[in-house]
């Protein structure tokens, strides 16, 4: 056991928490190397080509996580990060062109029901001073359950105030729906069905559930909580990336790409470094490990480098990813019916009604695709002509459910199939857009697996929920972004506060180390 | 017109188990039902020829023994007997049985999966954790976690206390516990599929969540968590039914002086500057008393027995969006002899079991999303025992008495109120589900009863069909229930008290609500406590 | 022959299967009395427990083994895997061997007990008190290794007490002089084989046999016409359970709460608090509990289990322990009146740092004589070791008597 602080520090995978927490650590004076198995930095959050001349962020395609402490400690304007467009709201798109939208509790379009405003207005208020308290512990390492530690009964207390601090009323309200579903929520406080669709979308995205699944309403919160605008970086989601990995060299960090990490290495009782594919072997005193828990544990790390109670937690996470990825080429912009060139860039969702959604996600729980996928749109060539040749455009779109495991398997039937219904529903809302289309791309949960490494293709490493959340994420005994091996961290998205292009695992996990010294 | 100390509207068992605390204190205590008989949802009725039904609540388990004994419900003629085990019948004609004996239970284990025979042993261990921690809240008054009194402030330490104590792991597993859905919690202990269906029924009974949403781990609890002579998560039938609970808690209620008005319902709850005066009854009676006690739902209590103008329009806003949708129907059923079901040939300890029907987490899922769209679901979920194999007092020798609880059964069918073509219809599926697993059982038939939430609301009073008198979920559990604010018993109007299953802990035939509404009662009162603390368990 | 049989759904009609030595049990049951013992049934005493008793330390006793749940571990990675699971060095336990050891949960509260025999390489036997297929399951992930449980198809006897070499060396067991205590040899048997194993669960020379159970009920016959002339005599659980805690040693259940089914978690015990700290080795970089007993080892354990030399002749069965301040530090978990060293003994569960050797306590003991009951504070002593440990347990080649 090393009692000295750790000089040295491997981060295993060059995803953006990878690339924030080398560079919190190279900050600190460490000497950091990140070891990256693919040939560019960024992981989910990246551009690329997915047909010639045409670029897409394959992974993550708006941002509206980034930790403003992360963008401002790490300088990220410095190292290239510019937005194409900020302050981008929400478009609940309509076939018959009665859309609507939703920017910052306001709502507008020809779509938008009076009786909603004053409500919608009162639901964004509260569902905003709602997510500050999870935005607030999203900050924080979470604290050790059961344990007579002042520090770990402070985090609590510190949350209870939190919680208090929104005043009887709010407080009432925070503690009977933070553990519900959203449909119910929304019945109570909406009429138009386009409008509860919409917020059923956000309670749901990226999630194995449900509008009518209790969670839902957290997952809501969670989103609002990373959410102060939605924008997109200039050049995609692969610029973000690009400045992470700027900042991290500047700092003094080394950046290995196309360098795959085949397992961590052991001495004696703590990790001590890892061994590459080709044989290679790196020693550090601390291993950071960016990837999802699953691969670390399971896969690098091995079963049976862990107390048996602990590997079996991680056994039981689940992981089953269940958004797809659509990447389409056009010729020209898309037509979505009734809205302007302007809108078209917006963030667009397509699902009719609540009830849509539910069903859309029925299918996910026996492993089928949705017969009436839902979807979120990003146009991203509206606002950056770096993307596709000029007057051509890009449309990508989160489209769930689509399960890891469906029945049968992702063959090329299977996908061709689910993006038939993908189009079928795009072409409802964009007249003519099926005739637009030069090419296409479905990325499955099984392709983002095998592309960026994530087990299931979840967004979030791990199903985020409240039973894997803060003190509970991943599981008990590696919440604190150390684990029970000395020396190994983690700082992906399968920590707190969860997945998300917000830098906050990796920033925090690089707290974590640098906290943890002397106490080894 | 007679002045009492409190009046108790409705003679469910909360009601009655409230009315004779408050009697047994020494209050003139008067309780008014509008059915001509008492015992709201824990009755035995005779509705065809010699059977008598237990037509709405059929089993006991949740009963706190604490107020068993403390109104001496024995004494008063209740007998409580056990039955053994459960089997949850398979599609392929297999079925998993759970028996009376622990060694032949695990072999019925093995012989679906080797491993899940000893895994039951960790799930048993985790699912007693979490009873003997919620048991220590059953009869204790939740915290308003809004409110700086001291007794709420001490009693929510006291709750941060019993969690903290628990250590690391289990603070954790309880949290998990409570935010999980019971499919999920159950593939961490077993691997066979008619295992899970049998283990997961549980989860979903009288609620409107499926197998695989979050927080029917909880639902499983609320079902564990009882016990017949100790023997933790056992269930058992009244002898005579479940009238018989009542009827005995009605014979001490009378024995400590109260008095029964049967057969008019409450038209109106008075109220005059800002108190409660009395209740007006359905035939124009009046009767005054400063206490007026409600064992009806919030909805009916809020939404129909009283005028809105007494009532703050936030609150009205609340009553309303009170979540107690139906989620289950009931068929009651007389028999000429014993149906026969093909896969428990011959095994007489199964018959006498819990039988239920559903044999896989998919399955049971499908059944949910019927009730989702509006519809009963094509293939239910079926819990059904023969009480009259265990109880001879129930019907003629020979021939036999079956409930047969379903899930699910929407409140309304696709948004559109019950009909008598649609009851009908209900019917059928379920005695076609029946009759697929015990051929001619259908010829025996000499009586049925439907109950969809329609018959539930309209003679029981339940809003919506929904057992619980509201949902169990976690808006509306512990100091959420029935909604935040409101959770210690006390209305919104001076004088005015809940004591029905709306409140905390929640529905069952368990009598806790009543026993803790007349404990804050009492304490209101400053008369001397009637109302027994909980059993400590070490 | 292999009686248990759970293939059909109609196994409820049976709640206990006969053993493959019931026919010779049942033949010399006189007191016809029979305990369950998970899927079998057991004999508590054939006939007079003391006579019983006696033959397992004078001349032979045979116990019925075979409901004891067995195991079998095989596989490329056996090893390790049990390496990880129990907390002791298995890779010091050679082929032919057989090894006492715990295993514990991530906090280190033991699970169970048992015995692990090195059949062969690469393949091993794990005998336990309660039911393991699902912790081990949970263990064997990441492992390469094959776990069924195997009660069922081995047949076992335990035959026990100082002539039992001379009864193994008649019935041709030429390896019994060579067979060091935790040794393991075979032998052929009419074509089939045989394992003798010098292990027991009383604490003195004695042997436990393995076989197929069809060939259970010849072993049984061929075991008692060699034993015939050396006292061979069948005993029952009760003869057993005296002399298991004569010898100081410890049962799941009894003396203290396996973790894996305890509610209340503080019932739960490490294994320094059940003086198993022998076991604990932390020289392996991983075992599992390994992280939770370092900090135990650090900051001391909360429990202890003291065996306790009784003043008189009084039963200490659940009897609380004071210390000599007259303040409750634990109970009584198990106790008997010791025939061989005649003294009043119990194994007892004691708060720590309460429970070293030569502490003195009292109990407080409860007996009743002609139905009335007494109440008696007696004077304890904790003791070390075994409360009775003859040198023929160890003496190899073994002698006749």
């Amino acid at each position: 056991m090393t009692e000295h602080a750790p000089r040295s520090a491997i981060v295993i995978g060059a995803g953006h928490n990878g690339l924030a927490c080398a560079a919190y650590l190279a900050k600190a004076g460490l000497s950091v190397t990140v070891l990256e198995a693919s040939d560019r930095v960024g992981g989910a959050a990246v551009t690329r080509e997915f047909t010639p001349g045409y670029r897409v962020s394959a992974g993550a395609h708006l941002l509206h996580a980034l930790d403003e402490g992360v963008r401002r400690d790490l300088a990220l304007e410095r190292y290239g990060l510019r937005m194409a467009a900020e302050d981008l709201y929400t478009i609940a798109l309509d076939p018959g062109g009665q859309w609507l939208s939703i920017a910052d509790g306001a709502l507008g379009g020809p779509g938008a029901l009076d009786a909603d405003r004053v409500s919608m207005a009162k639901h964004h208020r509260q569902m905003s001073r709602f997510a500050r308290i999870l935005d607030g512990i999203g900050d924080r390492r979470p604290p050790r359950l059961g344990t007579q530690n002042w520090r770990d009964l402070l985090a609590l207390g510190r949350l209870g105030l939190d919680i208090r601090r929104l005043g009887t009323e709010d407080m009432r309200e925070f503690l009977r729906i933070a553990g519900i579903n959203i449909f119910d929520v929304l019945e109570e406080r909406f009429e138009s069905a386009l409008l509860k669709a919409a917020l059923a979308i956000d309670g749901t995205l990226g999630a194995m559930l449900g509008p009518r699944s209790n969670n839902s309403v957290f997952i809501a919160l969670h989103r609002c909580n990373q959410g102060r605008d939605w924008a997109l970086p200039s050049g995609g989601m692969g610029t973000v990336s690009v400045a992470l990995d700027g900042a991290a060299r500047a700092a003094g960090a080394r950046i290995r790409t196309k360098t795959r990490v085949a397992a961590i290495r052991m001495d004696f009782d703590r990790a001590c470094g890892v061994t590459l594919e080709d044989g290679e072997t790196l020693d550090a005193d601390v291993i950071v490990s960016n990837a999802d828990p699953k691969t670390t544990f399971e896969r690098l790390l091995g079963a049976r480098h862990l107390e048996a109670g602990f590997a079996n937690r991680i056994h039981h996470l689940r992981t089953r990813g269940c958004v797809a990825k659509l990447h389409l080429a056009l010729d020209g912009p898309p037509r979505f019916t009734g809205l302007d060139a302007d809108q078209r860039g917006q963030r667009l969702l397509i699902a009719p009604d609540p009830e849509t959604v539910e069903h859309a996600f029925n299918h996910a729980k026996y492993g089928e695709h949705s017969e009436r996928p839902v979807m979120e749109i990003s146009v991203p060539s509206v606002f950056d002509d770096t993307l596709a040749p000029p007057g051509h455009h890009v449309l990508s779109a989160n489209v769930q459910w689509a399960p890891y495991d469906l029945k049968g398997g992702w063959s090329e039937a299977a996908k061709q199939g689910f993006t038939e219904r993908c189009l079928d529903s795009l072409e409802a809302c964009a007249p003519g857009l099926r005739e637009q289309v030069l090419a296409n791309e479905l990325l499955t949960p099984v392709d983002l697996e095998n592309e960026f490494g994530m087990s299931g293709g979840h967004w979030h490493h791990v199903e985020l929920a409240l039973d894997s959340f803060f003190m509970l994420r991943p599981v008990p005994g590696a919440a604190r972004y150390s684990t029970p091996v000395p020396g190994l961290y983690l700082c992906g998205a399968g920590s707190h506060p969860g997945g998300g292009v917000s830098g906050r695992p990796g920033r925090n996990a690089a707290r974590a180390v640098l906290a943890d010294r002397g106490r080894q | 017109m007679r002045r009492h100390d409190a009046i108790v509207i409705g003679a469910g068992h909360n009601g009655i188990a409230n009315a004779a605390f408050l009697a047994k204190a020494g209050l003139d205590v008067l309780l008014v039902e509008k059915n001509d008989y008492i015992g709201g949802a824990a009755v035995s009725r005779n509705l065809h020829g010699d059977w008598i039904y237990s037509n709405c609540s059929y089993v006991c388990s949740l009963l706190r023994p604490e107020i068993h004994r403390a109104l001496d419900l024995a004494k008063y003629g209740l007998q409580v007997v056990p039955y053994g085990g459960s089997v949850t019948l398979a599609e392929n004609g297999d079925y998993f049985g759970s028996y009376p004996d622990e060694d032949a239970s695990r072999r019925e284990i093995m012989r679906h999966s080797p491993r899940d025979a000893d895994a039951a042993h960790r799930y048993e261990r985790d699912i007693m954790r979490q009873c003997r921690f919620i048991r220590q809240f059953l009869l204790r008054t939740a915290p308003d976690p809004a409110s700086f009194k001291p007794r709420d402030l001490l009693e929510l330490l006291h709750i941060g206390r019993k969690l903290w104590d628990l250590g690391e792991d289990t603070i954790a597993d309880t949290i998990r516990f409570y935010t999980m859905s019971i499919a999920d919690w159950l593939d961490e202990y077993f691997e066979s599929p008619l295992l899970k269906a049998a283990y997961a029924g549980s989860g979903i009974i009288g609620s409107a969540l499926g197998v695989m949403s979050p927080g029917t781990a909880y639902v499983l609890l609320h079902h564990a968590m009882g016990d017949v002579d100790g023997t933790a998560g056992a269930w058992g039938f009244a002898r005579g039914g479940m009238g018989a609970i009542t009827a005995a808690m009605q014979r001490c209620f009378e024995a400590h002086g109260g008095k029964t008005l049967a057969g008019n319902g409450v038209a109106r709850i008075e109220v005059r500057g800002g108190a409660v005066t009395g209740v007006t009854l359905e035939n124009g009676d009046e009767h005054r008393a400063g206490i007026v006690v409600s064992n009806m739902t919030l909805p009916r209590t809020f939404l129909e027995c009283m005028d809105p103008k007494d009532l703050r329009p936030e609150f009205l806003e609340k009553c309303r969006n009170f979540k107690i949708r139906g989620s289950s129907g009931k068929l009651n059923i007389a028999l000429e002899g014993l149906p026969d079901f093909t896969a428990l040939r011959g095994n007489q300890e199964l018959m006498r079991a819990d039988l239920h029907i559903s044999d896989s987490i998919e399955r049971l899922e499908r059944a949910y999303d019927d009730w989702k769209d509006g519809t009963w679901s094509r293939d239910p979920y079926v819990d059904l025992l023969i009480p009259t194999l265990t109880d001879p007092t129930m019907a003629p020798p020979g021939k036999h008495f079956m409930s047969v609880f379903v899930q699910y059964v929407p409140p309304k069918v696709r948004g559109k109120d019950w009909t008598d073509a649609d009851r009908d219809g209900f019917r059928d599926t379920v005695l076609d589900r029946i009759e697929a697993h015990a051929p001619g059982f259908k010829k025996m038939i000499a009586h049925v009863e439907v109950r969809t939430p329609r018959e539930l609301e309209a003679e029981v009073g339940l809003t919506e069909g929904n057992i619980f008198q509201g949902e169990l979920t976690m808006d509306q559990l512990l100091f959420n229930r029935p909604i935040p604010g409101y959770a210690q018993y006390r209305g919104p109007v001076k004088g005015l008290w809940m004591c029905g299953s709306s409140n905390h802990p929640g529905g069952g035939v368990m009598a806790a609500p009543g026993a803790n509404a007349a404990r804050e009662i009492l304490m209101h009162l400053k008369k001397p406590n009637t109302v027994p603390e909980g059993w400590r368990d070490d | 022959m292999k009686t248990f049989d759970i293939s059909s759904r109609e196994h409820y009609r049976n709640k206990v299967f006969p053993s493959p030595f019931h026919a010779h049990q049942a033949a010399l049951n006189e007191n016809r009395e029979w305990s369950r013992w998970y899927d079998y049934l057991s004999v508590p005493a054939y006939g007079c427990e003391t006579l019983e008793y006696f033959a397992g330390r004078n001349t032979c006793g045979v116990f019925d083994l075979t409901p004891m749940v067995k195991h079998r571990i095989a596989g490329p990675d056996a090893l390790p895997f049990l390496d990880r699971l129990v907390t002791r060095d298995v890779t010091k336990l050679a082929p032919g061997r057989v090894g006492y050891s715990a295993w514990c949960d991530d906090a280190g509260r033991v699970i169970d007990d048992g015995t692990i025999f090195h059949l062969r390489e690469g393949e091993y036997r794990l005998c336990s008190q309660e039911h393991q297929i699902d912790w081990l399951s949970i263990n064997a992930r990441g492992f390469d290794v094959e776990i069924s449980e195997v009660t069922h198809d081995i047949a076992a006897l335990a035959l026990q007490g100082p002539t039992s070499a001379a009864v193994l060396r008649r019935m041709g067991c030429s390896a019994v002089d060579a067979l060091k205590p935790f040794g393991l040899a075979h032998m052929d048997f009419g074509g089939t084989e045989l394992a003798i194993s010098r292990t027991g669960y009383t604490g003195d020379l004695g042997y436990e046999l393995w076989i197929d159970p069809d060939r259970a009920g010849t072993l049984w016959d061929r075991l008692f016409e060699a034993g015939e002339l050396h006292g061979i005599r069948p005993m029952g659980s009760l003869a057993l359970e005296t002399l298991r805690i004569e010898a100081g040693f410890i049962l799941a259940g009894r003396d203290f709460a396996p973790a894996l089914q305890t509610v209340r978690q503080h019932n739960t015990r490490s294994p320094f608090e059940l003086g198993l700290g022998w076991l604990v080795d932390f020289r392996k970089p991983l075992f599992n509990g390994r992280r939770a007993l370092l900090e135990e080892s650090r900051k001391g354990s909360r429990w202890a289990l003291a065996r306790l030399d009784i003043e008189d002749n009084k039963p200490a069965e659940h009897a609380y322990v004071y210390d000599t301040r007259q303040r409750k530090i634990g109970w009584v978990t198990s106790a008997t009146w010791s025939p061989s060293a005649k003294k009043n003994v119990a194994l007892a569960t004691v708060r720590a740092p309460h429970g070293k050797p030569g502490e003195k306590m009292r109990v407080e003991i409860y007996y009743q004589r002609e139905l009335a009951w007494h109440r008696k504070m007696a004077q304890a002593v904790v003791v070390e070791g075994p409360f009775w440990d003859p040198p023929r347990r160890r003496q190899t080649p073994p002698a006749d008597f």
